[in-house]
């Protein structure tokens, strides 16, 4: 039996929903976030750097603006220069004596600053920019659907690194004492973890796209015994909330970011409530 | 005994070691060299370097000047299964989910488990039972208690079967009851394997009953030798000003071992 949606046009079935190709380019788009952010997510969320995805969400629209400004696809500068960012906050925080929050603070507010700066130096009016602001299921393309295979290919690249970026996550100091180049990691993941926050940015939007990061990690802690556990259990958070919101935006005509962010804090809110905490 | 058999049976050696943070001296000229099989209590006031001196020894911070050997190479060249790591458990991050045999088997591969293989979870197993945290397997790490913990820690740490142990203030935050348990352990462990311990700490009393050799440090070496040497009234005084508890150990403050 198939799953009936009451929306404001008339009933829709999922397959209907899922015949649609800009509906089919943003599961596909959602569907690799949800991995990505969910692999991720963790990882940030362990280390405290829960503050780092908004910070390079906001970085994201220096890069996104100057994009607009040059008249180039604004992703393909977002991303080096999202990267450029992350590599500069963990410069920051490894030579100086300021907490990882302000060094994140610094730069989130100067990348800012920048994206106004160059949005203000476009003389016509730029629409796109709200895009990337919040986010629309419409505007996924096939480019950057490349994008996230591109990028969930390198991440399977990196998956004999996982133990040793989960030991470091675990103690810093014992897996520095083991040998693991604890500071290469750093940089690797920041990047990373940059990419990802770039390219959700289209799906999810610049403002909500730290949750991604964040609230699937943090809804599969409350029940997982195991630092494995919780990155499965995050990727299924990001992966039903994505099929879910998305099946409410088209139906219900919502954002789509906002429809899959607020049942991801649905999910976490269930899973804090009634969770025993392990 | 030759110059080859000598160096052989030196485990530890530290020659005019100085370590500086920016304007900060942590340690200053120190030499002292630790023989194989050794228990070494480093003691000192908070802020003497000791923390420093194991970071140095494990390859963590890279000294200003000087010379340091492990097993006869650079910290930072020593195989690390030939050396075990005992922090302090209060540095335990008790949001990150890990189970006992997880904490265990990264002590094993130097990595985090993503799977435990068989082998290694028997091997985490037995560990475990020697250290009398059997009962602590498939329990998450966030609930132990300071003891359980240390006995996990203690487990993850001998489970590679390292020839030299460092243990950074193991004693702190646990009953005595636990206390006696733990220097039992070490000293088992010591006994079946001939490794050499290296252990902070803030008790002189423990220094000078459980330790064959005591490092006093204040920034600079200021005794170094058996306890009844090391520990001598000159040595504590210069050290930390006072003899505090020191006045109950049935020390025979003779010269101290001056370095």
């Amino acid at each position: 039996m198939l799953m009936v949606f009451r929306c404001p046009l008339g009933v829709a079935t999922v397959l209907e929903i899922w015949s649609l190709p800009f509906m089919q380019r943003a599961l596909l788009a959602g569907l690799a976030m949800a991995l990505l952010a969910g692999y991720y997510g963790p990882f940030v969320v362990q280390r405290g750097l829960s503050f780092l995805g908004s910070g390079l969400a906001h970085a994201a629209f220096g890069g996104v603006a100057l994009g607009l400004l040059l008249g180039v696809e604004p992703l393909w500068v977002a991303f080096p220069f999202t990267a450029g960012v992350a590599l500069g906050i963990t410069w920051v925080q490894g030579r100086t004596h300021i907490r990882g929050d302000t060094a994140v603070g610094i730069f989130f507010a100067f990348s800012m600053a920048l994206g106004i700066l160059f949005l203000s130096l476009k003389r016509e009016y730029t629409a796109e920019a709200f895009t990337y602001l919040f986010g629309s299921i419409l505007a996924v393309s096939p480019a950057d659907l490349w994008a996230s295979s591109v990028l969930l290919a390198l991440t399977a690249l990196t998956l004999p690194l996982w133990g040793r970026w989960a030991y470091a996550t675990f103690d810093r100091e014992l897996a520095a004492a083991d040998r693991v180049p604890v500071i290469l990691d750093d940089y690797l993941l920041a990047v990373l973890v940059a990419l990802v926050v770039v390219v959700a940015i289209k799906l999810v939007g610049l403002l909500l796209v730290a949750a991604f990061l964040v609230i699937p990690a943090a809804a599969a802690r409350q029940w997982s015994r195991t630092f494995s556990g919780m990155v499965v259990g995050a990727v299924i958070v990001g992966g039903l909330s994505v099929v879910a919101g998305l099946m409410a935006s088209y139906s219900y005509n919502l954002p789509s970011g906002a429809a899959v962010v607020l049942l991801q804090a649905l999910i976490f809110t269930v899973s804090a409530l009634f969770m025993r905490r392990i | 005994m030759n110059a080859a058999e000598s160096t052989a049976r030196i485990a530890v050696e530290v020659k005019e070691l100085t370590v500086r943070f920016g304007d900060h001296l942590a340690l200053e000229n120190v030499s002292l060299s630790v023989p194989h099989g050794a228990f070494v209590a480093i003691v000192g006031p908070n802020g003497a370097g000791k923390s420093t001196l194991l970071k140095v020894l494990l390859g963590l911070v890279t000294p200003t000047a000087g010379e340091v050997r492990v097993f006869g190479s650079p910290p930072n060249r020593v195989d690390p299964q030939k050396v075990g790591y005992v922090p302090q458990f209060k540095t335990l991050d008790r949001t990150f989910p890990a189970l006992a045999e997880e904490l265990v088997v990264s002590g094993l591969r130097r990595s985090w488990p993503v799977r435990i293989a068989k082998e290694e979870y028997e091997a985490a197993r037995r560990v475990l039972e020697r250290v009398g945290a059997g009962h602590l397997l498939g329990r998450t790490v966030s609930r132990f208690s300071g003891g359980e913990l240390q006995r996990v820690y203690l487990a993850r740490a001998f489970v590679r079967r390292p020839d030299l142990v460092m243990l950074d203030e193991p004693a702190t935050g646990i009953d005595m009851l636990g206390e006696a348990d733990m220097y039992r352990l070490l000293e088992d462990y010591q006994k079946e394997t001939g490794a050499t311990l290296l252990m902070i700490t803030h008790d002189w009393e423990a220094a000078y009953h459980h330790a064959t050799h005591v490092v006093v440090l204040n920034r600079r070496l200021v005794g170094f030798g058996p306890p009844e040497r090391a520990l001598s009234e000159r040595c504590l005084r210069e050290a930390f000003g006072h003899v505090g508890h020191a006045h109950g150990i049935s020390l025979s403050f003779g010269g101290g071992d001056r370095a």
